[in-house]
């Protein structure tokens, strides 16, 4: 044979694993998270000059130094995994629902409304039922406009929900301008002698309320995707659309209500960061966090389970790199850049977890 | 034969345990046409495959003007001037016949669409092609992109023309330009391969003939010192026995009547045309026909997935007694008419199941929404699971496996168990056993059996002939979206099917 | 009145330019099939890399040269771009890891890494207050000389800096090259349908590596316009807002033609500012107002689905990931 017929076959070839032992693959993703942080540290110290023990502790600081800042830190835990939860029945039916951040905005734009609005003439329970139910209703709305288009047209929905999260940032603004005469687009805290509207604290915790809530959607989004009907129909239309069709299912119907279930969790994520929360609305109410949960259900592959792990994960460092940035005067968006070293890592290694890399020479071996 | 524009010397093309192909050995030179015959899956198309650079051979060799080459990739096929036109065409949608004919060449001109337009002419007059260069691809008919496909390797400068089943997508008008422009191109002094099944065009266009047949080589004959029975012969083999245990219907009764069913694509090209039969109760009835003649599109316009232009499905119910028209009902409404339809698709990952879901979901793939509450009952499904792993042998680690990561084999047992086990009185099955091993071939076929003495009305679309004459009781030959027979499968022969399975199209042309 | 209309068409013009480098950039990334969601990100880096090459000119030579001044931000500034834009490449062609969880990710970090920098490059240096590169800032807005003499006509088309000009420069030539040439002809069948282009000979990685990472490259000057011209070389945290997104909306307006992207961004820099120009606007109306782009880019979006004319669509294979069947 000639010298080039041995060379016939690539160096490198790329096939699709079987199916990693469950355990293998988790071994894959703790070592990139792993990898991530230490990547991460290495740059906090070259940045400060610290050494690591000190980086370390800070941050874990961030989120178990003290009784409150653990509390916020559940808060902030328990409302990117309610977005997070909100988005992951539309991607488990591939639909590209990159719109929780305007979904979760108008829903807490109602919530403000009707507390704006009705003030205190209205009984604490009946308001807050008023309340939550604007704030479906708007988060529904804001995501089925771009289902109904998808149904209809198969308009992109990528596209389309990525534009719907800025007309809403706008209608804030819009509304803020409304509400605050004096033009300050501030609009401070809502019913702030009254606290009309404001969900109750518990056992004298603001925040414990907005957790068990998220916790409850949490078990039920779980029980769900993975026992009801209605969750199962969502994973065929996901898996294979030529799949629905032949059992029977109505694909436009389905992709319609999913969308429109995400919408409402969107909804009331935006109803608990007003009324729990911040008792106010700003156009940064969302805070990024419905850009963030898309990462957190992919990587959490769709479970409600292990998305609590990855947005605590996400949360965690976020408090971590915000006390690491006070301690040692730093600016706070180190939180973001540790963010996304972190993601790179972990959308990396998925690459690792799901194919192989056969060398030229191995493979010759294997025959 | 001094030196052949290309010759294939002992090719052997394995991919996993399935053998494509076993030491082929063919040759074409300069100024004539060489047909390629075979059934679907004998092998033609990843032979081809291999001197197009796609696939590498696992032993043999290839000779080009009578030089040992190595082709690697579609890029080393044109350097040796070799060009191939896919049954699927490989071009861009939005873009002119001219920017597809240029796309990835990289022969230092800059891109002038003038220039392009005028070799394209060029060509065109040569050959007697007619086409707009700057037309776009959407806006035009199967054969004009069929014509920008042959131009663009030419336009490459091919010597040698593979083309794969060029005139499967061609009307009979529009398969007699194409063998025109062939036979010009021969004349040119071009080496050409046509990959085909119907034994008429062979006759009609090619220089010689080289048989495949399950893999294998059978020999080349001179076209012009055989006939087609002598073909269908080679193509289809000595009769081989089976075995397989038939019994005689008994108790049938018409189940299924189809009465004049049409069926258009959204391009409005004919799927089916006017087909009509009956499938009855007890009785399995075979399709036969070259793949992509219209038997999956029959199958799913019975089973409510493809819409239906003109004429009527009746299903008799034998609990009511009603006859119900099944036409432009969705799945759903036949289901709840009572009609017990159960369907195996040929695309088992992609229709049937779902790979990535487990033996049990899948399994509640029919019947989930059973029960009134909104929560998934998996009992039933597990014990159905259990059930049809233990009953049909199949092997797999657990019912929690992904059902993708099963064999081909044990992925068929569990799609047929769970249509079975809806105790149809309608089964239809699409190649069941295709890429099935002996035993689980078998196993199959006894399912079926069974099905039929139980009373069920069976259609069975199958490719290998031997199969269906032994295992049917009725064939219907299919051909071009028409039938073109009914034959008693106990006193057929593999020639009668043979010759109808290619008979329309020959049929058409003397119109 | 004309010196009004003329000063609006150049506070558009001004506002457009950093749209109208990022349209591009997302053209030329997109028309490989590469949704880089990444953009707004790599447009924060853009304007920051630029900044901090400038800086540190600046602060180690007494006497700053014009030329330096320019080369030097421009320069880390393509780099740093490129080099993001390559963090996505081989995250979703290498890797095959998801488009738009990557971009995502990539605009996290680079919004993080730009803000960060900014708020913190003056500590490093042990300085205080905000970073201000007067010098630098002013040689990226020097105008054409003549601008001044030419009154509303010299305003509305001379009285810019040269970045202005090269992103319509670029975007014609990102125009030119994508549908008058060979690689332009090769790079939209990779975007329309890779698997045609790898059969055609095409290699599709590199073509898609590369339309990323100068799609990348070519978006960040929106953002080193912005920090340099519009702001004089300054830098506020979160100052570039929501632009970054307002490009990838214009990519769709402009149906993926670079040419038509540079009317398309005026436009959108003008629907940004048109508010301050229409007299007796309540505040609340102007927010309305601002809703705009993103509104007519949802009409369009869904007017070209409805229509399925061939020629507006999205890159067929936009979004998707690539690599030969294997069996």
């Amino acid at each position: 044979m000639s010298e080039k017929t041995k060379h016939s076959e690539p160096l490198l070839r790329i096939s699709k694993r079987d199916g990693l032992i469950w355990w293998k693959s988790w071994l894959v993703r703790a070592a990139a998270v792993a990898l991530a942080l230490v990547l991460c540290s290495v740059i906090i110290i070259l940045i400060t000059g610290y050494n690591p023990v000190q980086v370390y502790s800070a941050m874990i600081r961030g989120s178990f130094g003290t009784a409150r800042k653990f509390w916020i830190m559940l808060q902030n835990l328990a409302m990117l995994l309610c977005i997070s939860l909100a988005v992951t029945p539309a991607f488990k039916m591939r639909f590209w629902n990159i719109g929780a951040e305007g979904q979760v905005l108008v829903g807490g734009l109602a919530t403000a409304a009707v507390m704006f609005y009705v003030g205190d003439r209205l009984p604490t329970a009946l308001m807050i039922v008023i309340m939550l139910a604007a704030s479906l209703a708007a988060g529904i709305i804001w995501a089925m406009i771009p289902a109904f288009f998808k149904a209809k047209w198969n308009t992109n929905e990528t596209l389309f929900t990525l534009m719907m999260n800025y007309v809403a940032t706008q209608l804030v603004s819009f509304f803020i301008m409304i509400w605050v005469p004096s033009g300050s687009s501030v609009m401070g805290i809502i019913n702030q002698n009254s606290r009309a509207g404001w969900l109750p604290e518990l056992f004298g915790q603001k925040y414990l309320l907005n957790i068990i809530i998220v916790a409850v959607i949490t078990v039920a989004m779980f029980i769900y995707l993975k026992y009801s009907k209605q969750g199962y129909e969502i994973s065929v239309v996901g898996e294979s659309e030529n799949t629905a069709k032949y059992i029977g299912i109505n694909v436009k119907r389905v992709i319609l209500r999913t969308m429109g279930l995400s919408g409402a969790l969107c909804g009331v994520a935006g109803f608990l960061l007003v009324a729990g929360t911040n008792h106010t609305i700003t156009t940064t109410t969302a805070g990024g966090m419905g850009f963030t949960a898309i990462m957190v259900s992919w990587l959490g592959k769709f479970n409600a389970g292990i998305m609590v792990v990855t947005s605590f994960i996400i949360v965690f460092l976020q408090r971590g790199a915000g006390e690491i940035a006070t301690k040692f005067n730093l600016n706070q968006s180190v939180a973001d850049i540790l963010t996304g070293i972190i993601l790179f890592f972990i959308i990396g290694c998925e690459f690792f977890v799901n194919y192989k890399i056969n060398l030229r020479k191995s493979q010759k071996e294997g025959k | 034969m001094g030196s052949a524009a290309i010759e294939l010397k002992g090719i052997t093309k394995r991919f996993g345990s399935v053998v494509a192909n076993n030491n082929v050995n063919l040759s074409v030179s300069h100024g004539e046409i060489l047909s390629l015959l075979g059934e679907n899956g004998s092998g033609k198309t990843t032979l081809m495959n291999m001197i197009s650079g796609i696939y590498h051979p696992d032993e043999g060799q290839i000779f080009i003007n009578g030089r040992e080459a190595v082709i690697t990739s579609p890029r080393d096929a044109y350097d040796y001037k070799i060009g191939m036109i896919h049954q699927h065409f490989k071009l861009v949608d939005v873009f002119s016949a001219a920017e597809n004919i240029v796309l990835g060449l990289n022969d230092n001109r800059k891109f002038n669409v003038n220039e392009v337009s005028q070799r394209v002419a060029q060509i065109s007059e040569k050959y007697g092609f007619d086409i707009d260069p700057r037309k776009k691809i959407y806006q035009m008919s199967v054969s004009e992109k069929q014509t920008v496909e042959i131009i663009k390797v030419l336009y490459r400068g091919a010597d040698i023309l593979i083309l794969d089943e060029p005139t499967a997508v061609l009307t009979p008008q529009e398969t007699q330009k194409l063998f025109a422009v062939i036979r010009r191109m021969r004349d040119d002094g071009k080496a050409i391969i046509i990959i085909t099944h119907k034994l008429h065009e062979v006759l009609s266009v090619s220089d010689r003939v080289s048989v495949l047949r399950r893999g294998e080589y059978v020999g080349t004959l001179e076209t012009a010192k055989t006939n087609e029975t002598e073909l269908t012969e080679m193509m289809v083999g000595k009769k081989i026995s089976l075995n397989i245990a038939r019994s005689e219907p008994k108790n049938t009764a018409d189940r299924l009547v189809v009465n004049n069913i049409r069926c258009l694509s959204r391009e409005g090209v004919t799927l089916l045309d006017n087909v009509s039969f009956t499938a009855r109760s007890g009785e399995i009835l075979g399709i036969a026909g070259i793949a992509g003649s219209g038997q999956r599109e029959l199958l799913e316009a019975i089973a409510g997935l493809q819409h239906i232009d003109s004429g009527e499905i009746i299903y008799n119910n034998p609990k009511t007694g009603a006859a119900d028209n099944l036409r432009d009902k969705t799945p759903l409404q036949i289901r709840d008419l009572g009609v017990r339809l159960s369907f195996v698709p040929e695309d088992r990952l992609g229709m049937g199941l779902v790979g990535n879901m487990d033996i049990v979901d899948n399994m509640m793939l029919r019947s989930y929404r059973r029960g009134k509450g909104v929560f998934l009952e998996r009992r039933e499904p597990r014990e159905l699971a259990d059930r049809i792993i233990d009953q049909l042998k199949v092997v797999t680690p657990g019912t929690s496996t992904p059902v993708r990561r099963l064999s081909g084999g044990n992925v068929q047992k569990v799609l047929v168990g769970r249509e079975i086990a809806a105790a149809p009185t309608v089964l239809m099955a699409a190649y069941p056993v295709r890429g099935l091993d002996i035993n689980s071939s078998y196993t199959i076929y006894n399912l079926l059996t069974e099905q039929k003495e139980s009373g069920v009305a069976v259609i069975f679309v199958g490719e290998d002939l031997d199969v269906l004459i032994e295992l049917c009781d009725r064939i219907m030959v299919i051909g071009g979206g028409k039938i073109t027979g009914i034959v008693d499968a106990r006193r057929t022969t593999k020639e009668e099917i043979g010759l109808l399975m290619t008979k329309t199209d020959g049929g058409q042309i003397n119109e | 009145m004309i010196s009004t209309i003329a000063s609006f068409i150049n506070a558009a013009i001004i506002q457009g330019i950093p749209l109208l480098y990022g349209a591009t950039g997302e053209i030329i990334t997109e028309k490989s099939g590469n949704l880089n969601l990444g953009i707004p990100g790599i447009m924060y880096i853009g304007g920051i890399s630029g900044i901090v090459g400038g800086y540190i000119y600046e602060y180690y030579t007494p006497e700053p040269v014009a030329a330096l001044c320019i080369l030097i931000p421009l320069l880390s500034s393509l780099l740093a771009s490129a080099l993001m834009a390559l963090i996505y490449s081989f995250l979703t062609i290498t890797l095959r890891a998801n488009q738009n969880v990557t971009g995502l990710a990539l605009t996290t970090f680079g919004v993080g890494v730009g803000n960060f920098l900014g708020g913190s490059l003056q500590s490093f240096f042990g300085k205080s207050g905000s970073i201000s590169l007067l010098t630098t800032g002013n040689y990226f807005k020097t105008a054409l000389p003549f601008a001044d003499d030419l009154g509303d006509f010299g305003k509305v088309f001379f009285s810019y800096g040269f970045l202005a000009y090269l992103a319509v420069i670029i975007a014609i030539a990102a125009g030119f090259i994508l549908n008058k040439t060979r690689v332009g002809l090769n790079l939209r069948a990779v975007g329309e349908s890779p698997a045609t282009a790898d059969a055609a000979g095409i290699n599709v990685t590199r073509y898609k590596y590369v339309a990323t990472c100068v799609g990348g490259a070519v978006a960040g000057l929106g953002g080193l316009y912005f920090v340099m011209d519009y702001i004089a070389g300054a830098w506020t945290n979160d100052g570039f807002g929501d632009r970054g997104w307002l490009a990838i909306a214009i990519v769709i307006f402009a149906l993926w033609k670079p040419n038509l992207a540079i009317p398309c961004s005026f436009i959108f820099g003008g629907l940004y500012i048109i508010c301050t120009y229409i007299p007796g606007l309540s505040s609340a109306a102007k927010e309305l107002i601002k809703m705009l782009p993103y509104l007519v880019t949802i009409v369009v979006l869904i007017v070209i689905s409805a229509r399925k004319r061939r020629e507006n669509q999205p890159p067929a294979h936009l979004g998707l990931p690539y690599f030969r069947e294997e069996r």
